[in-house]
């Protein structure tokens, strides 16, 4: 199992984590010997296992199409660390 | 009808096009909240917490939209799968709060089926569907109204939307109009969508790509969000222009997606970053796999509304009417309700001239709608009636329509009073022709001598005389009873 | 009269409704040990104490009217996970520093709904990712027990290890936990305590900050099995806003304390007995079995043949989904956010400076194993390998009807004796992680004292929704054990 910088680096880039040299360098080392490590499920036979999806304890339960939510602008815009009147703000998106 | 084909120096392309519509369903609340589906709120005000993502919140799939999505597909004719399942799609995006879209990738919950277009020549295809998923819509960022920040709204985030693939079967611009045209008709006759291009409740991503006869298919383009018909057919034609001329200028068609500019009339990259996506799709563990009952399903498509070719046929069945009026009077639903409203209970013949000819015309007229028509199908029922039972003609009818429109009284209050109640009294009308008779006793003389084109004109100077109210019939019977003579 | 701490939750209760004890003077102790110890032990994010006299008085009122719920006037600690309504939620992380939700967690509503009253936020490792406690962006917990002759700081285990320390230092009667790999039953072992995590789908979700949304599940942490049994019952019960929560009826667990296991199958899964496993949590074990078989139960040797693939496992499918429970915190609509020119910039400065190591290693790694050309190696193979686990738990109930095995490998060791390698610090949750995967519910007691000095828990492992069984056997393995040992740090010790 060998992981280079690059893919640490475009998994950061995927997951928007803004990671220093350093961190990048480390993060090489301890992903590369994870990985390594959890390389011993290859020695199971899954030949005709499904994949697990729930504990088949519950099934999809539907809800009833009624508004009983939202109206509420205050609580969803009580934390944002910018806010511009009714808005959310981020900077500018080019598109 | 000649296929359509693009000249290029190194001759004829032909056009390959698919269709990614995404539709959203009617529901009164969002896919996975409680939160309201209606248009047009203030920002951020129909949100909900869990449209929002904020931590620990979770989604709880709504029962409508699986059963407007199950009728949807039940009106493509499709495939419905008992067994689907919400994925991840991970993505981030300003108007995404999760971090990533709700959607159905691996287990969709309708598969394949069909929808048949016809073409302006009359001519009929059938259209495939791949498949229709679930998912989330996204949020809005708003960005004309700050120099250096974009706002967000989050009021559409969560709204239920419909992804419908099609195969690429189209091969044309003209088909594929008529392949959108075709899927808002049956969604709207479904309910399941309002087809409102304008306020985005449809869009469609358009697949692009060219070849040469027989060949397999070449690299494609998609075209993202494009906002009407009128606009997918403009897209796909500048599109396959510039792909023709890449390939024969010996350059190749790269894979990417593509924004159409309707105002420059081309498409252009939208490909801004240097990474490609990864979606890195995986099934939502806080939703359990869907399952869902045959017999559910069956008691959705019994109670399925007519659809738009079991409509035509009935109609032309039951009110005797041609293949082109079928077509104009079933285009939208309530159009049809409209039109078998009035000629349930009139001349069915008579209905059906009067509504594609001066009813038509009175709502261009005026730019209504059926929907806000100044003449409801009772009202127009009742003029109808009224030239049936002989109150008052044809021609009359026309001037009263227009008051109706105008006034928005009823025919008989507008007949009466106008008094514009047909004249079928004999010794009235008999009278009348005399005074003209008398008056013209050198046409009499010439209409005796053999010229019979003038018995019209007696006939308007009749009609004129009776300000238009005489019985037409009676006034012919009683001129040629009196020239005769 | 002076409070001594040496009440359970369920004798403070009785003697709250015997009005032997006003609910004023116990929230007053707690609050008093609370500012005396916590300094140290750092087991609180947030305190509320204010809060929690004003509601110790009104709880005395309900008292005073012999009305009340399961829970009044009991002073509890809430996991910094579970959203409190109005109260700074942060989930031990920089991202989450100044958020004050609009809205209460289903698991503390229901605890309010029976009088608890709440003393604060409990510290835990951040985003509940770690087994030490260390990894919180509000600094480590100490473990109020300390190692024979020895003064190190030592961890309280993860990662709700502020939940294991206001417990066993006396500073609250009982606390939530959240277990995602072990995260309420490896601390409570650690810190000599008793915690249950209930089956999956048994506490709701809903308003708790998601790990990983497939394996978290809340319980209760408290003195002994008894206090578990009150607490799991008021914690637990259905609801429509987690689609994972399971339409059952919640038992009146307490009653069944001492119905004894007389008859009851214990298996005893040989593959938990690994190489490594040292003599001490090998006798202890061994000790636990004994205790049972002297209680009438039979014991069996069973097969759980896909352990030793457990934590691969874990931590392929935990890091997945936590890759993508955690990308709401983007800093644009709560949360920490780092000024950026652009949208991209404004994500990974604040994602990259709002995390913490281990998270953001857990997020790499997760993206990872979903990405393009990894899926299906990684995370398809290890949900694969996650249904053999799940079959190995139901073969082995048709042979016994609970399971015992160790907690964990080891006591408590010191913040520094934290090894360096992500791999060895995972290996802690070598027992716990099976009963998640599978998502069958298991209990931690603490049964001795290492060689050391510090606490030693065994662990029982249910059927699903058979949490009495476990409180059951729990009871009987409670009263053999006779742990009646108190740390050094405690609130009934004066300073």
């Amino acid at each position: 199992m060998s992981l280079d910088a690059k893919t640490v680096l475009k998994m950061a880039r995927l997951s928007r984590l803004g990671l220093s040299p350093e961190e990048v360098s480390t993060y090489q080392k301890e992903m590369q010997g994870i990985l390594g490590w959890v390389e011993q499920l290859n020695e199971v036979d899954i030949t005709n296992v499904s994949p697990m999806v729930g504990t088949d304890l519950a099934r999809a339960r539907l809800r009833e199409d009624l508004v009983t939510d939202g109206d509420c602008q205050e609580a969803v815009l009580s934390n944002a660390p910018d806010r511009e009147g009714p808005f959310y703000t981020v900077p500018k998106v080019v598109e | 009808m000649s296929a359509y084909r693009i000249q290029g120096e190194t001759g004829e392309w032909e056009v390959v096009i698919g269709l990614e519509v995404h539709a959203q369903v009617v529901s009164r609340s969002k896919l996975f909240s409680g939160a309201s589906t209606e248009f047009g709120a203030e920002p951020n005000t129909h949100v909900s917490l869990v449209d929002a993502a904020f931590p620990g919140m979770l989604p709880v799939l709504n029962a409508e939209c699986v059963a407007q999505a199950v009728r949807t597909g039940l009106g493509l004719k499709a495939q419905i799968n008992l067994f689907s399942r919400f994925d991840r799609k991970n993505y981030f995006y300003a108007d995404l709060p999760q971090g990533y879209q709700i959607s159905q990738f691996e287990f969709p919950i309708v598969g394949k089926g069909v929808v048949e277009i016809e073409l302006s020549d009359g001519e009929k295809r059938d259209i495939g569907i791949t498949r229709l998923h679930l998912e989330q819509d996204a949020g809005k960022s708003i960005h004309d109204q700050d120099p250096t920040r974009s706002f967000i709204d989050l009021n559409r985030a969560g709204v239920a939307l419909m992804e419908i693939v099609s195969e690429p079967d189209m091969r044309s611009p003209e088909e594929a109009g008529a392949y959108v045209r075709k899927l808002r008709q049956i969604l709207r006759y479904l309910g399941t969508c309002d087809g409102n291009m304008e306020e985005g409740s449809m869009r469609a991503d358009v697949n692009v790509s060219v070849r040469k006869a027989g060949e397999d298919y070449r690299t494609r383009c998609e075209i993202k969000n494009v906002n009407s018909v009128r606009y997918v057919v403009q897209a796909i034609e500048i599109e396959a222009q510039r792909q023709v001329e890449i390939w024969e200028s010996g350059g190749t068609v790269d894979q990417e997606t593509r924004l159409f500019d309707h105002i420059k009339g081309e498409t252009r990259s939208m490909r801004s970053k240097e990474d490609a996506h990864d979606y890195r799709y995986f099934p939502d563990p806080d939703l359990l796999p869907l399952e869902i009952e045959q017999s559910w399903v069956d008691s959705l498509k019994a109670a399925l509304p007519e659809l738009p070719e079991e409509k035509r046929a009935r109609l032309e069945k039951e009110y005797g009417i041609s293949a082109y009026e079928s077509s104009v009077l079933t285009a939208e639903q309530n159009i049809a309700d409209f039109y078998e409203e009035v000629a349930k209970g009139a001349d069915a013949r008579l209905a059906t001239n009067w509504i594609m000819g001066d009813f038509f015309a009175a709502l261009n007229r005026t730019g209504r709608s059926i929907e806000d028509s100044p003449v409801s199908a009772k009202g127009l029922r009742e003029l109808l009636g009224l030239i049936s039972d002989s109150t008052i003609n044809g021609k009359i009818a026309k001037e009263v329509l227009e008051d109706m429109v105008e006034t928005g009284a009823s025919a008989s209050e507008i007949v009466e009073r106008k008094g514009l109640k047909q004249v079928t009294d004999t010794g009235a009308i008999e009278a009348s022709i005399q005074e003209i008779l008398d008056a013209n006793a050198d046409k009499v003389a010439e209409y005796k001598g053999g010229k019979d084109k003038l018995f019209g004109f007696f006939v308007g100077q009749t009609m004129k005389a009776m300000k238009g109210k005489a019985n037409p019939a009676m006034v012919n019977d009683l001129l040629k009873k009196l020239l005769d003579a | 009269m002076s409070y001594h701490f040496d009440l359970t939750l369920a004798q403070a209760r009785d003697a709250l409704k015997a009005k032997k004890l006003s609910a004023v003077e116990l929230v007053k102790a707690h609050c008093e040990a609370v500012e005396r110890l916590d300094g140290r032990l750092n087991s609180f994010i947030t305190r509320t104490l204010d809060q929690a006299r004003e509601q110790a008085a009104a709880a005395d009122a309900t008292l005073q009217k012999g009305e009340g719920g399961l829970l009044t006037g009991i002073p509890l600690g809430v996991k910094d996970l579970f959203a409190t309504k109005g109260v700074r939620t942060t989930a031990a992380s920089h991202i989450l520093e100044n958020f004050v939700p609009p809205y209460e967690s289903t698991v503390t509503t229901n605890l309010l709904r029976e009088g608890a009253i709440f003393l604060g936020k409990l510290n835990l490792d951040e985003f509940a990712m770690g087994s030490t406690n260390l990894t919180s962006a509000f600094g480590g917990v100490e473990n109020p027990w300390k190692k024979k002759d020895s003064d190190a700081r030592l961890v309280p285990g993860g990662s709700s290890g502020g939940s294991a320390v206001a417990v066993a230092a006396g500073l609250v009667l009982g606390a939530t936990g959240t277990d995602t790999g072990g995260s309420i039953r490896q601390p409570s072992a650690y810190c000599g305590i008793t915690g249950i995590k209930p089956t999956y789908g048994r506490c709701s979700r809903f308003g708790t900050i998601a790990f990983a949304s497939s394996l978290d599940q809340a319980g209760p942490m408290a003195r002994n099995v008894q206090d578990c049994a009150i607490l799991l019952e008021a914690m637990a019960g259905f609801d429509p806003r987690d689609s994972t929560s399971v339409e059952k009826d919640v038992p009146h667990y307490e009653a069944t304390l001492g119905q004894g296991i007389k008859g009851l199958r214990v298996g005893i899964p040989k593959e938990y007995r690994t190489d490594g496993l040292s003599e001490e949590i090998q006798a202890l074990w061994d000790q636990g079995i004994s205790w049972l078989r002297a209680a009438g139960a039979e014991i069996v040797e069973i097969s759980l043949p896909h352990t030793k693939y457990g934590l691969p496992t874990y931590y392929i499918a935990a890091l997945a989904e936590a890759s993508s429970n955690l990308s709401r915190y983007d800093g644009v609509r709560f949360g920490k956010r780092v000024p950026a020119k652009s949208l991209d910039e404004l994500y990974e400065a604040t994602r990259g400076q709002g995390f913490g190591e281990e998270v953001k290693r857990r997020i790499l790694l997760g993206t990872y194993v979903l990405s393009s050309g990894y899926y299906d190696a990684y995370y398809l193979r290890a949900q694969k390998v996650r249904t053999l686990i799940k079959q190995d738990f139901l073969n082995a109930y048709e042979k016994c009807d609970f399971i015992l095995a160790p907690t964990a490998p080891s006591g408590a060791f010191a913040w520094d004796e934290k090894p360096t390698d992500p791999v060895q610090v995972y290996l802690n949750d070598i027992f716990t992680v099976p009963a998640s995967l599978a998502g069958v519910p298991a209990m931690s007691v603490p049964a001795g004292l290492s060689h050391e000095g510090v606490p030693l828990g065994l662990q029982l492992i249910g059927r699903y929704f058979d949490e009495e069984t476990l409180f059951r056997a729990g009871y009987v393995l409670e009263q053999a054990a006779a742990f009646h040992h108190r740390p050094t740090l405690h609130a009934g010790v004066s300073a």
